[in-house]
């Protein structure tokens, strides 16, 4: 039933993705219950992972595409080894 | 299977046709647009190279893929094995009596009280740029891939050739690390 913060933080970590098993939370829970220090880091990566949403959705915006003169180099440089 | 039915492959068109797909794919697994170019130009001419191997059974582009694949593990390796620079912080004690502990100087401190406010402001993402840029190679790559491209771990896992307990690790202390990066550079008041 004892683990350590680091563990602890691991399965909040995996938990911030819906991936922990149900023995993991009920070890973190337990942790959580005693630990102070945890119990901040879980809080805040709640915090966290509404960042990373947000960014993710800002990242999403950008589109990424090779330019014409990056496909005019790339045939180029494989027309001579073809 | 008669003959007829099989792909071919057409070398000259390659660019035009698969150029744009196998760039997106790259840039969504390395972040890094350079990389991305360096890696897919390498593809196409160890495909040119590998076209005898070519059977016809799969289409021309799941045939560039399946080599892209590779590159992009090579790449993990690469960046796995280089060691030293900007290394990840210990966090945790790793030995002794308080093995597992928080080291006094990770422990995580309380901010501000205007989270939302904080949260809401546009600049947001660019700083939280700036702290993944700052991790170790490796751990940005897969941490990206997880919570930005949001891969399922099993995806991730078989495409980098690693366990899932090694994700796990890698994505803990990546977020250990943001975290703190974050508190220091946005979080604070």
């Amino acid at each position: 039933m004892k683990i350590s913060c680091d563990e602890a933080t691991k399965i909040c970590d995996k938990n911030q993705y819906g991936e922990a098993s149900i023995w993991d939370k009920i070890k973190l829970n337990f942790h959580l219950f005693l630990c102070e220090k945890c119990g901040l880091y879980s809080k805040q990566n709640v915090i966290l992972t509404k960042c990373y949403e947000i960014h993710k959705d800002s990242e999403s915006r950008k589109k990424h595409c090779l330019t014409e003169e990056d496909k005019k180099h790339l045939e180029q440089e494989l027309k001579t080894r073809i | 299977m008669p003959l007829t039915n099989k792909h071919k492959l057409n070398p000259n068109k390659w660019i035009a046709l698969h150029a744009d797909y196998l760039y997106n794919y790259t840039i969504s697994r390395i972040n890094n647009q350079d990389l991305a170019k360096d890696i897919i130009q390498d593809t196409f001419f160890a495909a040119l190279k590998a076209q005898a191997n070519f059977k016809g059974l799969a289409s021309e582009r799941t045939w560039l893929i399946s080599i892209l694949k590779r590159k992009i593990i090579d790449h993990y390796r690469k960046i796995n094995s280089t060691k030293g620079k900007a290394e990840v912080k210990m966090n945790f004690y790793s030995d002794g009596d308080r093995e597992g502990e928080w080291i006094e100087e990770r422990v995580p401190s309380t901010w501000g009280s205007e989270i939302e406010q904080v949260i809401e402001n546009d600049e947001l993402s660019e700083a939280l740029e700036k702290c993944i840029e700052d991790l170790p190679e490796k751990y940005a790559m897969v941490f990206r891939m997880k919570t930005i491209q949001q891969f399922e771990t099993e995806e991730i896992c078989k495409e980098l050739e690693i366990t899932s307990s090694n994700l796990w690790v890698i994505i803990h202390r990546a977020r250990i690390q943001l975290r703190k990066c974050m508190e220091e550079s946005w979080f604070k008041n």
